[in-house]
């Protein structure tokens, strides 16, 4: 018997264990067998209108957060996505992360039909179609989005548990700065609450700052209409800002002088000046992607390690790699030009000596903000002889992978 | 000073009609159209703590206890604001000087403001049914919960008026986000 055959024997039975699929390209090639395709693919009327991913990509979303999605009655909750699959930075639409406030059904909108109002302290209260709004000059932007409640914990053993609540997308709209120096905000207005028209109408209160800076006004997302349960036809974009400010299906924005406190506000309420500060604009992260919890590298020898970086604070101007559990650190590659606020992907050419080893990444943004490990944030919690367990708020601590000398990989948070 | 600057930017499309156009910042592309004023008031759900935009009516609490069970809110929220699948709507009895966060994470105890439990009512409940209720239902509710969570006594009439004005448990509790500018870091002076 060959070697060769050897190893992909051995592979093909570590591979039936895996969960979460193992990225084809970390595996050796198997080329004991030159094989034909499996046949060929119908051509279809469907298949020329709309096109779908190979048969053989079966990488999914799931419910997150211990509830049923969609639960009995239709309502969506909490959806991970599959980031253990992911290539590049953009996140397929299909596969984009959903959050919802209370469990929310997905509106069945017609965008002939849906408006937008901007009222309150302004000169103009002004009421658009989607049709207008195209008419108005538009940015096109890559941002993520990132779930305030997105926290990894040892139970979970994939990256999609541990960090599939969040999702970087292409977003296409009109600034919200166009649309509020055309209605004429008055100069004492310094708030803005967005509201979407969902059956909760759930509504945030946003800084007067933030949405003359680079709020979005979404109707594009990954080069086509943003997807219903994205907010289709017109979605609201707080780059940065937690998920819960990136109000769907939006049709109202209300100018204010005064922070308005609405429910979602109030998920927010903090008694502790550094709670409420850091529950807010999201703090610099990254994980590994490859290899990471429940993957399986088939032996030593090189591998690509590679992950994602962002930050709500600006560009991810340089991310580092520990092979060994934090003790030294090396600086990664960024692939392509890192964006603001956006999924940046990064790498490391690694060779693995076939040792146990533990693997982490660590996110540094343009503003100097770092990533901290775990250990950090809990301390920096922690107050005289009380060690706390949790993070409060937002958890943006480093995430820790074990490779195990059989090659399986394991998260590494105890 | 707040509501009439807010009728101030209600009655601005009526002065454009007149050709008062000098008092406006006059828009770049002309594009959209200016809502009517009913428009604005059948959209404009959301409450400030100030309470400008309360309707007329009032309820309640005794109102509210009846609205509780026909509304079906028992049903999730279980039949003394405690024990249902939905969030719970009753302190948690933690002795009589507690912290108000010792509470729990209870809207109507926990809210800096009265407006907001009135606003959420209004705009998310009931399940299925949402937008459905009347002012009227809506302070009685809005009273009942308030009744169950001893801030205020069966018999008192909630409305617009005494409201925005009750002083909830953490009203000087809480801290504000703080300002936001771009390239700010979350927190001045955080290590990380």
């Amino acid at each position: 018997m060959s070697q060769k055959t050897t190893d992909r024997r051995t592979f093909l039975k570590r591979g039936a264990a895996i969960a979460g699929g193992l990225t084809a390209a970390a595996a050796k090639p198997t080329s004991a067998q030159l094989a034909d395709p499996e046949g060929f693919i119908r051509g279809s009327e469907e298949l020329v209108a709309y096109g779908k991913r190979s048969r053989f990509e079966t990488g999914h979303r799931i419910p997150h957060g211990g509830r049923a999605s969609p639960d009995t009655f239709g309502l969506d909750f909490h959806i991970a996505t599959p980031l253990q699959e992911s290539v590049g930075v953009i996140t397929p639409s299909s596969l984009h992360y959903v959050g919802t406030t209370r469990g929310a059904f997905v509106p069945d909108i017609d965008p002939e039909k849906h408006r937008l109002m901007i009222h309150g302290m302004v000169d103009n209260p002004l009421v658009f179609t989607l049709e207008e709004l195209k008419r108005l000059p538009s940015v096109t932007r890559q941002h993520f989005i990132e779930c305030a409640g997105n926290r990894s914990n040892r139970r979970h053993t994939n990256v999609q548990q541990t960090h599939g609540m969040t999702s970087n997308a292409e977003w296409t709209g009109v600034l919200l700065s166009t649309l509020l120096e055309e209605a004429g905000v008055h100069a004492d207005a310094d708030w803005v609450v967005a509201e979407g028209v969902e059956e909760v109408k759930g509504a945030s209160s946003i800084p007067m700052t933030k949405a003359m800076d680079d709020v979005m006004i979404c109707y594009g997302m990954n080069g086509e209409a943003v997807r219903p349960q994205q907010g289709y036809p017109l979605r609201l974009l707080a780059p940065g800002f937690e998920g819960i400010f990136n109000v769907k299906w939006l049709r109202r924005i209300k100018v204010v002088d005064q922070y308005y406190m609405t429910y979602n506000d109030y998920g927010h309420l903090a008694r502790s000046p550094v709670n409420a500060a850091l529950g807010y604009q999201i703090g610099p992260k990254s994980v590994i992607t490859f290899p990471s919890g429940s993957q399986q590298l088939p032996g030593a020898g090189f591998y690509e390690i590679s992950g994602l970086a962002w930050s709500g604070g600006g560009r991810v101007s340089r991310v580092e790699i520990s092979t060994d559990g934090g003790a030294s650190w090396t600086t990664a590659n960024i692939r392509g030009e890192a964006q603001p606020m956006a999924h940046t992907r990064f790498s490391y050419e690694w060779t693995w000596d076939g040792s146990p080893c533990e693997l982490q990444s660590r996110c540094i943004d343009e503003i100097g903000q770092v990533q901290p490990s775990r250990a950090e944030a809990l301390a920096f919690f922690s107050t005289d002889g009380e060690p706390v367990r949790f993070v409060p708020g937002q958890d943006n601590s480093i995430q820790p992978w074990r490779v195990d000398s059989d090659g399986s990989v394991h998260n590494a948070i105890t | 000073m707040r509501l009439l600057k807010w009728l101030l930017s209600l009655s601005l499309p009526l002065l454009l009609l007149g050709g008062y156009v000098a008092q406006a910042q006059s828009p770049t592309y002309g594009v959209g159209r200016t809502p009517t004023a009913e428009e604005i008031r059948a959209w404009d759900i959301a409450i400030s703590p100030t309470g400008d935009e309360l309707p007329e009516g009032g309820g309640t609490a005794d109102q509210g206890s009846e609205l509780y069970l026909e509304k079906g809110c028992a049903g999730c929220h279980g039949t003394t604001g405690t024990g249902g699948i939905a969030p719970r709507l009753v302190k948690r009895d933690v002795g009589p000087n507690a912290d108000p966060w010792d509470y729990g994470r209870v809207l109507p105890i926990r809210s800096p403001y009265a407006t907001t439990v009135w606003d959420f009512i209004n705009r998310a409940m009931p399940l299925g049914a949402e937008g459905t209720l009347t002012p009227d239902e809506v302070y009685a509710l809005t009273a009942y919960l308030f009744y169950i969570n001893e801030l205020i006594e069966d018999d008192v009439v909630l409305n617009r008026e005494n409201l925005p004005g009750m002083k909830m448990p953490n009203a000087d509790n809480w801290v504000q986000v703080p300002d936001w500018f771009p390239g700010q870091p979350r927190l001045q002076g955080y290590p990380h």
